[in-house]
């Protein structure tokens, strides 16, 4: 296969709304025929609490400004590039050291055994890259996962903000992916 | 006929089914296909459009079409998973003839079709045409479906012929025809989502149409309110601005009272009922006592909520009513989803923007496969097969003389009691799975297992086909061209991607053959889908479901085309009843009263438990294609008894534990799902498995007096607590997919 166009939009968005999450898991489905992941899934649905409620949410690379994955990484096998995008481990660096699982604040990496491997999502980049949505988002039946700019969305969902500030305690990060919080929502602090 | 050849586990080891995580031949080709293909999901009602890559005449993989307007590239798992059922190591690949002792080999096609017609005709001339009966299916094309009815009726010259339809959204179609004389959803979705209110009444739409949920949540933005009515918080219940747990078998008692609401409020629209309306009085008048008190007490809904719902609903300006099989599937079916057509007509809105009602239909061509002649009592365009009139117009079509149509025969249900009786001695069935989706499905394997003769047409050896003395290998979803109609009412094309594989062919072809050697050459000589789907439009042509404006190239040119279309320069019709003229012979919308009554089976002390069931997201129907694929078993491998926590302590069952369910028709175990989410009173399992998992051993054949749909969502049930926990899911016979 030729060598995808680099046509990556720096103005599309990643937007996530867990409110909409129908636990249908075809985000999951649809991120495991991503050319990249070898069949495996990069995207996570969980129930909260399943004895008490069907409220999934989806656990997905949140890109973050400062990737604490890359930074604890020893191999430099983790890079972000000029898109904002954290790619995935380089598999001819990564020595499996699972650092990078540790470090991640939201939890995102794993470490597939088999292979000896960190893997994660990249935003689908061989999609992205080539000006198209990443795969989650495009077959996401529900809006729980968006993909496009930041107008388009708060014209969709005028009663919610787009939040990329977290905080876990004393630390703050800064993502390249969004969550919808209520209007007026600056920021999310975890605990 | 007698009982399997072979033993199950025997059948299942050399035919399935069998878990796919990749395409037969690898992801070859996966990220270079040799060409796209626009169609549709092969599943559901809301008919998807997607793009499957081929390689080598094999589908190997998914790609969003992101210009279908319906669903603009959204997909569930079931869509983006289906290319695994293409190419499964499970495929029929030629026919197969039963050999007892030995299970089934492999005949060529000369020898399964000669034996099935020498059967045919000696079964016909022993015991009269009536006693070999035909099953169908709505996953079949519109085409498809047409052909069937025409070959039941001129080539088998049988009156047995009915199709699985009667499992799902009959009760809907008979409400529909009482009121409006049309069986049609009033309106596009597009509607749904400036829709003031919106009421689901009995769908779990997030897991059995998620791609509608999209419009939902839009009409959410929009500012519309949500009701849902369903005795389990499902996830679109979770989210809505007012949810009705309703006790299993009472909706009726529900519609009724909140009709008695909107009278006494007088949230009506009086020029609409004066005007086009009839039957208001005596429909009020069966409502009168039905107070908020008396309904809290049958359904179980608190009088305050029922109330908020009337006033919620009273008070709109716009609203959309929808319904699926929770509230259909009862020997009330009909008077539920009356009771919900009458409060979409005192209010009036209806045939207007932003309005609209409807059921959701649930197999992929639910609406299509109503319409063009393949239920019992029902001939093209949506003819009455007792009418002489509709009766002339489509022998004149067919080439054949009136007297020599059949008339009306059994329903589907009744056509397995009649072959349990001895009445009904041979049988062919295609895209139809009744061992797994009939309702007291041991009754139906006893009958099977009476039979002289039994032919399926299949592409997988489902746990019906597997007591058939010969199967023939049919065709997969993308391997046939034709037309299926959405549950919007959408016409829309059908594009074969891949040959059948080996030995196999297209359903259209066997249909074909067998029916030249039936003698009836001559009325089946298609040249292509197109030329069926041709006939199929004249024959349709002035019935009440008019297709005859509908081309291929029209079909394609604009993404479908919403029926009836009576002309080549018709547009289509999204919105039905927008002039006011409704489809009855009076020309206006009827009220019918649909005054409450019990369910078939109430509880008692023998059995004080209420068995309901229902679909998980990520299996379609009897799971013959689902179930081999491995991802979506993966995802739900194997059926749960959702149970209440002060249900579960009664019993002592913890989360997990296994559960002995027991009816009056059979008993099965599961493990316990402990789970705040359901009525303290109801217990629910997912019916998409076979064999000692199967819900339907449990389930109930009371039938709908008029729709003869089965009572699959109300049953008495006791439970029994093994006193063991269940296997981890790795070692569970469902998981397995026995």
């Amino acid at each position: 296969m030729a060598e995808p166009e680099k046509n990556f939009d720096q103005d599309m968005e990643f937007f996530v709304d867990m409110q909409r999450c129908i636990s249908c898991h075809a985000c999951e489905t649809a991120c495991a025929e991503c050319e990249t992941n070898g069949q495996e899934t990069m995207i996570h649905v969980n129930y909260v609490d399943r004895a008490h409620s069907v409220q999934t949410t989806v656990q997905v690379c949140m890109h973050c400004e400062d990737p604490a994955c890359a930074n604890v990484c020893p191999a430099d096998a983790i890079s972000k590039d000029s898109n904002g995008v954290v790619h995935s481990a380089n598999t001819s660096r990564c020595i499996g050291c699972s650092n990078c699982v540790m470090a991640c604040p939201f939890g995102v990496p794993k470490k597939m055994e088999a292979a000896e491997l960190m893997m994660k999502c990249n935003l689908c980049y061989d999609r992205t890259s080539v000006g198209k949505k990443p795969m989650c988002a495009t077959v996401c039946p529900s809006g729980a996962l968006y993909y496009g700019t930041r107008e388009e969305m708060r014209k969709k969902r005028p009663n919610s903000d787009p939040v990329n500030t977290f905080k876990f305690g004393a630390q703050t990060v800064h993502t390249k992916v969004n969550v919808m919080m209520p209007k007026g929502s600056k920021e999310l602090k975890v605990h | 006929m007698a009982k399997l050849p072979i033993s199950v586990d025997k059948i299942i080891e050399n035919y399935g089914p069998h878990k796919a995580y990749a395409p037969k031949q690898g992801f070859h080709g996966h990220a270079d296909p040799d060409k796209l293909v626009k169609t549709h999901c092969c599943f559901c009602g809301m008919q998807c459009g997607l793009q499957l890559k081929v390689k080598d005449n094999a589908v190997v993989g998914f790609e969003p079409w992101m210009e279908f307007p319906f669903n603009e590239g959204r997909m569930c798992p079931k869509g983006v998973a289906r290319y695994l059922q293409n190419n499964h190591a499970d495929r029929l690949l030629s026919p197969l003839e039963r050999v007892e002792s030995e299970g089934f080999k492999a005949v060529d096609w000369e020898t399964a079709m000669s034996r099935t017609v020498t059967e045919i005709k000696r079964i016909q001339s022993t015991y009269g045409n009536d006693a070999f009966a035909m099953l169908s299916g709505v996953s079949l094309t519109n085409e498809l479906s047409y052909m069937v009815g025409k070959f039941a009726r001129v080539a088998l010259k049988t009156a047995n012929l009915d199709y699985n339809g009667r499992l799902c959204m009959v009760s809907a179609g008979a409400g529909n025809k009482k009121a409006f004389g049309l069986d049609r959803i009033s309106n596009s979705w597009v509607d749904l989502k400036h829709a003031e209110v919106i009421m689901i009444c009995g769908s779990n739409v997030s897991e059995t149409f998620p791609t509608l949920i999209h419009y939902i949540w839009e009409a959410r933005d929009n500012g519309a309110k949500l009701i849902v009515v369903d005795p389990r918080v499902t996830p679109v219940a979770r989210t809505a601005d007012l949810h009705l747990p309703v006790r299993p078998g009472t909706d009726s008692a529900l519609y009724g009272a909140m009709l008695q609401q909107l009278v006494e409020n007088d949230w009506l629209d009086h020029d609409f009922i004066n005007q086009h309306t009839s039957g208001f009085d005596a429909t009020i008048a069966a409502v009168k006592d039905y107070s908020l008190e008396w309904a809290e007490k049958v359904t179980g809904i608190p009088a305050e909520s029922i109330k908020q719902a009337a006033a919620m609903w009273g008070q709109a300006k716009t609203s959309f009513m929808m319904h699926a099989r929770g509230i259909e599937h009862h020997s009330k079916g009909v008077d539920n989803v009356l009771g919900c057509i009458n409060l979409v007509l005192a209010t009036g809105r209806i045939g207007k923007p932003y309005c609209g009602y409807g059921t959701i239909t649930g197999q992929g061509n639910g609406q299509g496969g109503r319409e063009h002649g393949h239920k019992c009592d029902q001939l093209p365009g949506n003819r009455d097969i007792t009418n002489p009139e509709h009766r002339k117009y489509i022998a004149d079509v067919w080439g054949i003389d009136e007297k020599d149509m059949p008339g009306k025969g059994l329903t589907a249900y009744e056509i397995l009691e009649a072959i349990h009786r001895g009445e009904i001695k041979g049988l062919i069935s295609i895209c139809f799975n009744p061992v797994v989706s009939l309702p007291n499905n041991n009754m139906v394997r006893e009958a099977l297992e009476k039979l002289e003769y039994y032919v399926a047409i299949d592409f997988f050896l489902n746990e019906t086909a597997r007591h058939a003395n010969v199967v023939l290998s049919g065709a997969l979803h993308e391997e046939e061209e034709g037309t299926v109609t959405s549950a919007e009412g959408r016409v829309i094309k059908i594009n074969a991607a891949v040959t059948p594989p080996g030995d196999a062919r297209t359903d259209a072809s066997i249909l074909k053959e067998l029916a030249a050697r039936l003698g009836a050459g001559d009325k089946f000589a298609f040249k292509n889908s197109e030329a069926i789907f041709n006939e199929l439009r004249v024959a349709s042509k002035g019935g009440t479901a008019d297709y005859y404006g509908i081309t291929y190239e029209r079909i394609v040119k604009n993404y479908g085309v919403f029926w009836p279309c009576p002309s080549l320069d018709h547009p289509g019709t999204p919105r039905l009843w927008e002039d006011r003229k409704f489809a009855t012979p009076d020309g206006k919308a009827h009220f019918n009263p649909a005054p409450y009554r019990d369910p078939g089976e109430p509880t008692d002390k023998e059995y004080p438990v209420v068995l309901t069931t229902g679909r998980v997201v990520s299996q379609y129907l009897s799971g013959t294609q689902t179930r081999r694929i491995g991802k979506l078993l993966d995802q739900y491998p194997e059926p749960l008894l959702e149970i209440h926590p002060s249900l579960a302590q009664q019993f002592g069952i913890q989360d997990r534990d296994l559960v002995k369910v027991v009816t009056r028709r059979g008993e099965a175990e599961f493990p316990a799902q402990v789970v705040t989410t359901i009525r303290s009173d109801t217990v629910f399992i997912p019916y998409h498995w076979g064999g000692s998992k199967s819900a339907n051993q449990l389930t109930i054949g009371n039938l709908d007096p008029i729709s003869k749909i089965p009572e699959f969502k109300v049953c008495a049930c006791k439970l029994i607590p093994l006193g063991r926990k269940a296997p981890p899911v790795s070692e569970s016979d469902a998981y397995q997919s026995v």
